[in-house]
């Protein structure tokens, strides 16, 4: 019998628990000619807000080491745009979409959610209280347990979609937060958002973005990330979406063994656009030689035991 | 059509300076898809430094004595880690090759003559448009500048294709055989556009395609608009998946009175109009 890879998520059944993460898959559409997005469990859509924005003058984008940083600044076509032209083809493309809600303040979040609850197609509404590229809103929230609680209970008030706040791994304690979220009526918690670093040009004494700040992404974050989402599962009864720095099925598997009942794939994206039927296949694979018949049987087993000695 | 990923085998990698090569992929289906001005993303395979792939024009379409098609080179200039690894390859090596991708070049025919202008590695999009040119029989020049005339690559290619070469050098070097004008390629691009001032009856008289420098670009641009020809761009950005997914390689683009609006070169460009793009 084929593996069972569906997982549940509160109220949601995804047929398997890859999903596509926020501002690494454009709004879904772009990647559409390379993958059939229905083969996915879900999609989130780039960050959006009321408006559109112009986000930050490049460069955006700096390599560094097994990872990148970025300042893209949330460039969108804000939400009432989002669902006119994109909404319909991911429909008619069969994706589950979640769409990533950003604000600059809280009546923002409110009104956005407002607006997408009205939609037709989207399954969950990801709150991004934890972008470390603007100034204003976002991060401000998600670095406050008063602020996400805040904002969480405010949105679940006003939307009846699952609403999952995206947490930001830039604070001394993100269990906490997770713990604040799900006080507040959180469906679920992903995690991480990316890590707020920066990168200098030594010969010209300048920085490589121009925003100078950004997010690092890319398997250089994966341990820590694997670490906070351990964190927050022995702390919090709510699933969590895991991700930073998945590249392949070990990867995923690693962050459901954490805790994860899903995961997100981001950065890899831009490395490989066919990463999503290799990590499938993966799963499957693993699957097989363990021989587990459910992928949630996976979830949160992670086994502490000290390893064996390795001799070399 | 989607792109292809393929990983594909260097088959050499021709340095022609301390900083330059010619990277020859064996992709023969990548090759056949290619239009003039589409680009491939690339890395060597199964690294993850670099992490990400770097864009490069499609520089040739190979092919073997048959004529068969059997892949596509780049034009390598050694600027950072992921260029110098490149330039290191050796043939029987792999790269990761993603493409074809991008808007290609816009094709014209007689009596429109095409003025290709690239500066430095901006010659790598116009072998490809030389030869289809050449086969459309469209009177073409191509307007070629370097830093020294050791930098003019490729000259015996276009010539052969019945290509006009009009050369510059900064240091005012000649190359073998060849008279090189002292400066930058838009001083002879500006003397030729004052001579083909359009009369009533040829409105359009010439194409301008123009790959290179930023400020190269700019000048081009906008010198193509000050004596009324129209012009092609192709556009380089730090990019980072090369499919429309992360925002990175934006550019300013205005169309009428319409405030610019930053969009991505990697799926409305490489190539633009220089009319609309916005310089700042």
């Amino acid at each position: 019998m084929a593996p069972d890879l569906s997982v549940t998520l509160g109220s949601m059944t995804l047929p398997n628990p890859l999903i596509a993460a926020s501002g690494c898959f454009g709004y879904g559409l772009e990647y559409e000619p390379v993958v059939d997005l229905s083969t996915l469990g879900g999609v989130v859509s780039k960050g959006l807000f009321m408006k559109e924005r112009q986000g930050h003058p490049p460069p955006r984008i700096v390599e560094t080491p097994a990872g990148m940083i970025n300042a893209i600044g949330l460039q969108g076509i804000g939400v009432h745009r989002f669902v006119k032209e994109k909404l319909p083809l991911l429909n008619k493309a069969g994706a589950r979409t979640f769409v990533n809600v950003c604000g600059t303040t809280l009546d923002e979040y409110v009104e956005v959610c407002k607006v997408l609850s009205q939609a037709d197609g989207v399954v969950a509404i990801e709150l991004n209280i934890s972008c470390p590229n603007i100034k204003e809103g976002g991060i401000q929230f998600g670095c406050s347990l008063t602020g996400t609680y805040d904002v969480v209970s405010a949105v679940k008030k006003a939307t009846h979609l699952p609403v999952i706040p995206k947490l930001t791994p830039n604070v001394t304690d993100v269990a906490s937060f997770a713990r604040a979220a799900e006080d507040a009526g959180a469906d679920a918690v992903s995690l991480v958002n990316t890590f707020l670093a920066m990168a200098i040009d030594v010969e010209t004494r300048r920085p490589k973005i121009s925003n100078v700040l950004g997010g690092l992404s890319g398997p250089a974050i994966r341990p820590i990330a694997v670490r906070m989402v351990w964190e927050c599962y022995q702390l919090v009864k709510i699933p969590i979406i895991g991700m930073g720095g998945i590249t392949d099925a070990r990867d995923a598997i690693e962050f459901m063994l954490a805790g994860a009942t899903a995961v997100q794939i981001g950065t890899q994206n831009f490395v490989d656009p066919f990463v999503w039927s290799k990590v499938l296949a993966g799963l499957t694979d693993y699957m097989t030689r363990h021989d587990v018949s459910k992928i949630s049987d996976l979830i949160g087993t992670f086994d502490p035991t000290p390893p064996k000695p390795v001799h070399a | 059509m989607p792109p292809l990923d393929i990983d594909a085998t260097v088959m050499a990698n021709a340095r022609l300076s301390r900083d330059y090569s010619v990277l020859s992929l064996a992709a023969p289906e990548v090759g056949r898809r290619t239009a003039p001005g589409q680009f491939v993303m690339v890395k060597p395979a199964g690294v993850t430094d670099p992490l990400l792939r770097r864009p490069f024009s499609v520089f040739e379409v190979l092919r073997n004595s048959d004529g068969e098609v059997t892949g596509v080179s780049i034009l390598n200039k050694r600027a950072g880690r992921s260029t110098n690894k490149l330039y290191e390859l050796e043939p029987g090596d792999v790269v990761s090759c993603l493409g074809p991708l991008g808007v290609p070049f816009r094709a014209v025919a007689a009596p429109v003559e095409a003025w290709m202008v690239a500066g430095g590695v901006g010659l790598a999009p116009f072998a490809t448009l030389a030869e289809s040119l050449a086969a459309s029989k469209t009177p073409s020049t191509l307007f070629y500048g370097a830093r020294t005339a050791a930098e003019l690559f490729h000259l015996e290619f276009f010539e052969q294709l019945g290509i006009k070469l009009v050369l510059t050098t900064e240091d005012g070097g000649h190359s073998v055989n060849r008279h090189c004008v002292k400066g930058r390629v838009t001083g002879p691009l500006e003397a030729a556009l004052k001579n083909a001032s359009p009369g009533d009856a040829a409105p359009s008289a010439v194409m301008v395609y123009a790959c290179g420098p930023e400020p190269m670009l700019e000048t081009v641009a906008k010198l193509a608009g000050r004596y009324n020809q129209p012009c092609q761009v192709s556009v380089e950005r730090v990019m980072g998946c090369g499919l429309g997914g992360c925002y990175s390689c934006v550019v300013p683009v205005k169309h009428g009175d319409e405030h610019a609006n930053l969009v991505r070169s990697c799926i409305s460009g490489p190539v633009f109009d220089g009319a609309e793009l916005v310089w700042d």
